[in-house]
């Protein structure tokens, strides 16, 4: 059990911290307003080497682990990005794992790099509309045809798919009632998001504005053989794989808005003088952020844990799923003690807490819904029966 | 050309320091500690010397805890090429980490060496001026713009009221202000290399230098909290108040 950082770790954090100063809270207020993709943000990045903090070094990357990962993403948005600022580069950072995992030296060579250098952006293309968490009945289908696949479906909640050059998508090449287990038939495809046959249609949400989320239409795309990543029918059990490194970095990223809500909060409490006194002098005001403090760091505890485990090829299903869902309803919590905090101009844009607390329900609803954590809670580690 | 930059580990300057309650200085447990702001801006000079062909190797060198090599990895991850640690858990005072990077100087030969102007937690402003007194060299101080031009270099000076152009025989000794440059942050893969790159560990009897103090701190103390200052209705009563105070007639 060692719980100080590694000189790397505080490295980059640091670093992080730095780099980031370059966009202020403003930046991310205007593009928050505008819906412009952080386009300069994102160059930036990838100029610096960020998104390749865990790929290998043989295909362009740090070679670090998703620790680290944890660690550089947790900054972006503590930062005061927020959750614009990590779902910006989260594609690059995490989704390229299946081809770095199951991709053939050929496959690795071509796709990891341009998307690393920031030359090509990605999106990443599960779920469906008619299907939702039940991810193993989505619809999208891959035909097989001569020489690739002939794809036709819809996806949906597709982020970045409007600016992305390429899709990493999973989608049916057997059909559901044509195998044994549900799991089997499903293939991941890393592909050139053709415009000719695929549609998008941005949805008008919450918060975010910046980085869009898409509906996304599929009409007779081909995809050559070349661009399946590992077998036809494995897609399910590969994307499996990356599952829990996606928890732990939305995990970090949420108790970095958290943090960040926190620290503008108490910098207000400690300024704002009503009744002849600091807010923060009021135990009221004070302690509510103290227990907001305590739950971030606990939950950012459960969060390394799983990280840890991950980066050590142990098993770490319970500890990120867990991490994820206390990190998410702590920072919640905090995003919206933060604004009580600053009455008011806890709800005026310029104060950016309305912002965070915006952007902080991304990470409580999703990839994965408290609910479902807490039904893989209760059956994994209490041993209750599934009840769905 | 070589450039010697020395580095020192601080209280980071974002930090609201805390005394400790016995007064005998600032309390330093779990506190964020960063490099010495004025001495980023040395290093990031030296690097850009080297960039443009100036200079051909910048070495860093930071006398402290052993936890200073963390400071010496951020100068070799911003662009440094080797570095230097004297470790030693004592304070040094700035004579004695003058004598020390004498020797160093002596040994390294550099024709540059860059430092900060002062450190920002005990803000001497001394170490720069006694290092090249010890040498016997020029010293151009608290610079806000450094040329080399074959074996001299022009400093402008920041001075009260205006700038100096000043120009020294190398090896010389310079010291930065704040407007000399911005310096860069780190990325991801110097982060990496820095890892790789030659650090020394020494200590200072390697150098032969005692560095038993020679001034006993007697008192800190924490600034005296601001009083409210006085409000006042218009104009007139400013001015009134401000005749009464004797500070404008
Ligand atoms: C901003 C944003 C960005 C996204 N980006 C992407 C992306 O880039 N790529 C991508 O593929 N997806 C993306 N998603 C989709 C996200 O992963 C899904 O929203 C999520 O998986 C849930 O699916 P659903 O919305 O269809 O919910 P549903 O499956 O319809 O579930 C609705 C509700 O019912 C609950 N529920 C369902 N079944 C049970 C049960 N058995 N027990 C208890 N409760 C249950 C759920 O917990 C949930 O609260 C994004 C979503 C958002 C909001």
């Amino acid at each position: 059990m060692d719980f100080s950082p590694t000189s790397d770790q505080v490295h980059i954090r640091d670093a992080i911290f730095r780099h980031c100063a370059q966009f202020s809270d403003d930046y991310w207020l205007d593009r928050d307003r505008s819906g412009e993709f952080p386009g300069d943000f994102y160059t930036s990045m990838a100029e610096a080497g960020w998104l390749g903090v865990a790929m290998p070094e043989a295909v362009g990357g740090a070679g670090l682990g998703i620790t680290e990962a944890a660690i550089m993403m947790q900054a972006v948005a503590e930062a005061g990005g927020g959750m614009t600022a990590a779902s910006t580069i989260h594609g690059p950072v995490f989704s390229l794992e299946p081809i770095e995992l199951f991709g053939s030296d050929e496959q690795k060579a071509r796709m990891i790099p341009p998307v690393l250098s920031g030359a090509e952006k990605m999106c990443f293309a599960v779920t469906e509309p008619n299907t939702g968490l039940d991810t193993t009945k989505l619809k999208t289908a891959a035909k097989k045809v001569d020489g690739g696949y002939l794809v036709n479906g819809d996806k949906i909640w597709i982020t970045n798919a409007h600016v992305a050059d390429r899709m990493m998508l999973l989608a049916r090449t057997t059909p559901l009632e044509a195998v044994t287990r549900k799991t089997d038939g499903l293939s991941l495809f890393f592909t050139r998001l053709d415009r000719d046959h695929v549609e998008h249609r941005l949805i008008p949400k919450m918060g975010r504005h910046a980085v869009g989320s898409n509906m996304v239409f599929i009409n007779d795309l081909f995809i050559p053989d070349d661009d399946r990543i590992g077998g036809e029918g494995d897609g399910f059990r590969i994307i499996l794989k990356g599952l829990n490194p996606e928890r732990i970095l939305l995990g970090a990223e949420a108790i970095g808005i958290g943090r960040n809500a926190i620290q503008r909060a108490a910098r207000y409490a400690r300024e704002r003088i009503v009744f002849d006194r600091p807010i923060g002098m009021n135990q009221g005001i004070q302690h509510p952020l103290a227990k907001c403090w305590m739950q971030l760091e606990a939950a950012n505890l459960m969060v390394m844990k799983a990280a840890t485990l991950f980066d050590r090829g142990e098993d770490c299903g319970v500890e990120a799923n867990a991490g994820k869902y206390l990190a998410a309803e702590s920072a919640f919590e905090a995003c919206h003690t933060a604004m009580l905090t600053l009455g008011g101009m806890g709800y005026a844009q310029e104060y950016h807490v309305e912002r965070l607390l915006r952007e902080v329900l991304i990470p409580r609803t999703a990839p994965v819904s408290p609910h479902m954590i807490l039904n893989f809670i209760a059956e994994r580690v209490l041993e209750l029966p599934k009840s769905y | 050309m070589k450039v010697l930059v020395p580095v020192k580990r601080v209280i980071d300057y974002n930090v609201k320091p805390r005394v400790k309650m016995d007064g005998t200085g600032v309390d330093l447990a779990n506190v964020k500690m960063s490099m010495n702001p004025f001495d980023e801006i040395a290093v990031e000079e030296a690097i850009r010397l080297r960039e443009k062909g100036a200079a051909t190797e910048v070495v860093v060198v930071s006398i402290g805890p052993a936890k200073a090599q963390e400071t010496l990895r951020t100068a070799l991850a911003m662009g440094a090429d080797r570095a230097i640690l004297v470790t030693t858990d004592d304070a040094v005072e700035p004579l004695a980490v003058a004598k020390i990077l004498k020797a160093i100087a002596d040994e390294e030969q550099p024709g540059l060496v860059i430092l900060g102007k002062q450190a920002i937690d005990d803000d001497s402003n001394q170490t720069g001026q006694m290092l090249a007194a010890l040498m016997g060299r020029p010293q151009g101080t608290f610079a806000s713009k450094v040329e080399v031009e074959g074996d001299s270099v022009t400093v402008t000076r920041e001075v009260d009221g205006g700038l100096e152009t000043v120009k020294l025989a190398i090896p010389a000794i310079v010291t930065t202000d704040l407007r000399l440059n911005e310096p860069r942050y780190a990325s991801l893969p110097n982060i990496m290399k820095a890892k790789s790159k030659p650090l020394a560990n020494k200590t200072p009897t390697d150098y032969g230098v005692d560095t038993t103090p020679r001034i006993e701190t007697v008192k800190v103390s924490e600034p005296p909290k601001r009083v409210a200052g006085i409000k006042v209705a218009d104009v007139d009563e400013l001015v009134a108040k401000l005749k009464a105070m004797g500070v404008a007639a």
